[in-house]
């Protein structure tokens, strides 16, 4: 066990570097450079501009010296936001979307849940068929359609709802919903399933013959198991929908890390690129990392040994 | 199995948990909902809401640059004058100023009762400190606009280490509220430049801390509002400055900015009575919506002209259009009227001319005094000299053209409206290539183009400002065109005192740039295209379309 997190911490790294070095190399061969404007800046000015953010330097140098200096924590400052430094705006937008994507999450689980086991336990009734139809279209409609006819139809037209801002509870439904549609459909499929294979299975027949009553049937048995397959897809889901948020946060205004991301490639703001990229990366790692982990804690069948794990 | 029950109970309580979480946060949005339902009162209050399409890259004058700056810190600072809504210069920091016959030296007298937002005085320092900071070469970022500060005695040496003697610039605290400034030409607009942010003054602790303009909380400032709230990425708060020497003025409390990049979405949430102002020079209402906007809200929807002109430049190098036939059948062979009518939507002006309505002439308007008639729309013309061009050239067939903007929507109307017209009126397929904004300008700039789109903004109410970057190698002069009778023409206005003289000079250096060489076909002037709550007034747009709400208020 402990050999197999190993492995996998390393290829952690090992794949942080490549990312590291792929998206520094391939972000400079964009045409382009931090200070360009449609009034152009003189010659003599960017020579100056270029010189004070080291970029006048070869390309190899300037590569060694920013490994050198993440190492150390140090992520510099933005070129387009000006003296502001990359670790703070990185700190500051992450929190917003941290408090969309959590809450997203936890709608998403809660009723996914409950719609996968209703749907189950009613299966081939009305209300699987409901449900059913609600997760195909919650898995078919892309999240920026349903954002924005969320905000058309219930912010603009109804006026239930602010069209843009992120500062009251209020404000935080219509880009929640939107996140969490597609997973909840995605969960709620999951755990219909496999709640329906763990309900014809032999010791919930056993169960039922001994004469338990239904609670304890559903809640010690059926419950238990069919939710396993979640425990699994929540890892992967949380990454995603934490950093995955960039259109809706585009659409409703939001001040996350995902508008910070779009616009920091537009402006060749280098050191903010770099410091997104590796900060997206590190959390999705961490995000497959632990799924790893916990996929080899749930299922034994999994190999421990050999690293020819899916 | 152990750890299987284990993981699967704590899945149990994770799922329990956030059921019971989910309760609370719908109990907060009742709660949010009950307040809401008290919005009527706000009515009254003096809090104007905006939008910002971007958030503002500094709020360092010394270092802005753009548009967004330009809103947020005229707003947070003054500056010697301010301009009015008539565009006329008044005081500001500066209580009155005198000008000397030879138009070269300007005394300003600041008011004694101009005080920064910590209590200090605003004194005559604070100005030399901020224009010998924009000015210094070791200031680090390197001020992009210091050469907004180079009509003044030099103040360009100084900037590229020529000199190192700041005493030889012409810029002198001659006591705590004399300001004298000593120019290099005399410059008719020099006074209407101490409104622009680059002159603005900088309170003189920041010399040490390159990080003070990044917190709302470490700025000094000397305007009409303080910035006191700053989400990055999404909202800005400004309130009243209190201390403020002609607070009476200022009737808003507080001025509230979202910061929403989609122009549907910024117009969505004026509909829903979100926002009090959308639009330009901040916003951006999509021009598929202009139609039903005009129609439904006459009374809120406004297109004002403002000094800025859209059009595609040639590059005279390349080949065809280092042919003057060739560049002049292009430019006649389209219907502009129709451009603006049918694609673009928004009131604009059809454009024969480069210096853009609103700029100041010798009495009246530069381009009342001197109409923009260099040429006329006729495609029969037009097909004609692109015969004789081609047969000039000894093309049988004319090269393969490619038109390339930066992607937009609005861009992409246009080149392609203009594609079809140059198909239909002079028989020429063009192809039109969409490029990303830095790869665009990376183009363009290093002259890897044939045709390009676009777009100059007024630095100042001259027409100086649009003839001055068609000079040889000027650094805006991304055409290759190269005239000595023009940068002539130029030199000679840039300085003669008599202003007559210098309008004379200019209006002929454009008729050479349009009429003679086409080195660019205009389209249009541009128009700011805003909608505004009945009840908001007092919002002052300038010449340039720059805004400003620090006098608005609510009825």
């Amino acid at each position: 066990m402990v050999r197999y997190v190993a492995n996998k911490f390393f290829y952690m790294l090992l794949s942080l570097l490549i990312l590291i070095s792929a998206t520094f190399f391939l972000m400079k061969a964009i045409p382009g450079d931090p200070f360009q404007a449609e009034k152009k800046v003189s010659a003599e000015m960017k020579a100056r501009l270029m010189e004070q953010y080291g970029l006048d330097k070869p390309l190899y140098v300037q590569y060694f010296k920013y490994l050198g200096d993440i190492t150390t924590g140090d992520f510099g400052i933005s070129m387009k936001k000006l003296n502001q430094d990359v670790s703070k705006i990185i700190s500051d937008t992450f929190q917003t979307s941290l408090k969309l994507g959590l809450v997203a999450i936890v709608i998403a689980v809660v009723v996914g849940v409950l719609l996968g086991m209703l749907a189950a336990l009613y299966h081939r009734k009305l209300i699987d068929n409901v449900a059913m139809i609600l997760a195909v279209l919650g898995m078919a409609v892309p999240s920026f359609v349903f954002a924005s006819l969320l905000q058309y139809y219930l912010a603009e037209k109804a006026g239930w709802f602010n069209v843009i801002g992120f500062d009251k509870p209020l404000d935080y439904v219509l880009p929640v919903i939107a996140l969490s549609a597609q997973p909840i459909a995605f969960i709620a499929r999951l755990t219909r399933s496999s709640m329906l294979e763990v309900l014809h299975a032999d010791y919930i027949k056993t169960a039922k013959a001994k004469g338990l009553n239904w609670f304890t049937i559903m809640f010690k048995h059926v419950i238990r198991n069919g939710i396993l397959p979640v425990v699994t897809y929540v890892g992967p889901m949380t990454a995603n929908i934490i950093t995955g948020s960039v259109v809706i946060e585009q659409i409703f205004g939001i001040g996350g890390i995902g508008k910070v991301f779009v616009e920091s490639i537009t402006n060749r703001d280098y050191t903010l690129i770099m410091g997104v990229t590796i900060f997206y990366g590190v959390i999705l790692m961490v995000a497959r990392f632990i799924t790893d982990i916990a996929y080899v804690m749930i299922d034994p069948r999994i190999k421990l040994s050999g690293g020819k794990e899916g | 199995m152990n750890k299987k029950r284990l993981l699967s109970m704590l899945a149990l309580i994770l799922i329990v948990s956030t059921v019971l979480a989910a309760c609370g946060s719908n109990n907060n949005r009742e709660g949010g909902a009950s307040n809401g339902a008290g919005k009527p009162a706000k009515a009254k209050e003096q809090v104007l809401h905006i939008n910002m399409s971007a958030e503002p890259p500094t709020f360092d004058p010394g270092l802005a640059q753009d548009s967004q700056a330009n809103t947020a810190l005229k707003l947070m600072y003054e500056g010697l004058v301010r301009l009015d809504d008539t565009g006329k210069e008044v005081p500001a920091a500066a209580e009155s100023w005198e000008i000397s016959p030879d138009g070269l030296q300007y005394i300003f007298k600041l008011r004694k009762d101009a005080v920064w937002s910590n209590g200090d005085p605003v004194t005559a320092n604070d100005f030399v400190f901020a224009w010998q900071r924009v000015l210094d070469p070791t200031t680090t970022p390197a001020p992009p606009y210091a050469y907004q500060l180079g009509y003044i005695k030099n103040a360009n040496a100084y900037n590229a280490k020529e000199i190192t003697d700041f005493s030889q610039v012409g810029i002198k605290a001659t006591d705590d509220h004399t300001l004298e400034v000593t120019l290099e030409n005399p410059t008719p607009y020099f006074l209407g430049l101490t409104s622009f942010y680059t002159y603005f003054p900088v309170h003189a602790s920041v010399k040490n801390n390159a990080a003070w303009a990044t917190d709302y909380k470490s700025m000094i400032t000397n305007g009409a509002f303080n910035l006191t709230n700053w989400t990055t990425g999404q909202k800005l708060e400004y309130t009243k400055n209190d201390k403020y020497w002609d607070k009476d003025n200022i009737k808003l409390s507080k001025i509230e900015s979202s910061l929403v990049t989609s122009g549907a979405a910024e117009l969505s949430s004026y509909k829903s009575g979100q926002l009090d102002y959308a639009g330009a020079p901040n916003g951006e209402i999509p021009s598929d919506s202009i139609p039903t906007m005009k129609k439904n809200l006459p009374n809120e929807f406004a297109v004002k002209g403002i000094a800025s002109t859209y059009f595609y430049e040639f590059n005279v190098t390349a080949k065809p259009f280092d042919n003057v036939k060739i560049r002049k059948a292009f430019s006649m062979a389209i219907s502009r009227q129709d451009l603006v009518d049918k694609v673009t939507l928004g009131g604009q002006i059809p454009a024969f001319g480069f210096v853009a309505p609103g700029i100041k002439g010798v009495k009246d308007e530069f381009r009342t005094e001197y109409k923009d008639n260099f040429f006329q729309e006729n495609y029969e013309e037009a097909k004609k000299l692109l015969a004789e061009g081609m047969a000039e050239e000894g093309y049988t067939t004319l090269p393969e053209v490619t038109l390339i903007y930066n992607s937009s929507e609005s861009h992409k109307k246009v080149a392609l409206a203009i594609a079809d017209m140059w198909k239909n009126n002079l028989g020429v397929e063009v192809k039109t290539e969409n490029l990303e904004w830095g790869v665009f300008l990376e183009n363009r700039q290093n002259l890897n183009y044939q045709i390009a789109r676009a777009g100059w903004t007024a630095d100042f109410n001259d027409p100086m400002s649009f003839v001055d970057m068609w000079k040889t190698g000027a650094g805006n002069n991304d055409s290759g065109f190269s005239n000595a009778e023009y940068d002539q023409l130029v030199k000679d206005a840039m300085t003669s005192q008599d202003n007559a003289v210098r309008m004379e000079k200019m209006a002929a250096a454009e008729k050479i740039l349009i009429q003679d060489e086409q080195v660019l076909m205009p389209l249009y002037y541009y128009t700011n295209v805003s909608l505004t709550k009945g009840n908001v007034k007092g919002i002052s747009v300038n010449y340039s379309g720059a805004i400003d709400f620090s006098r608005a208020y609510i009825e």
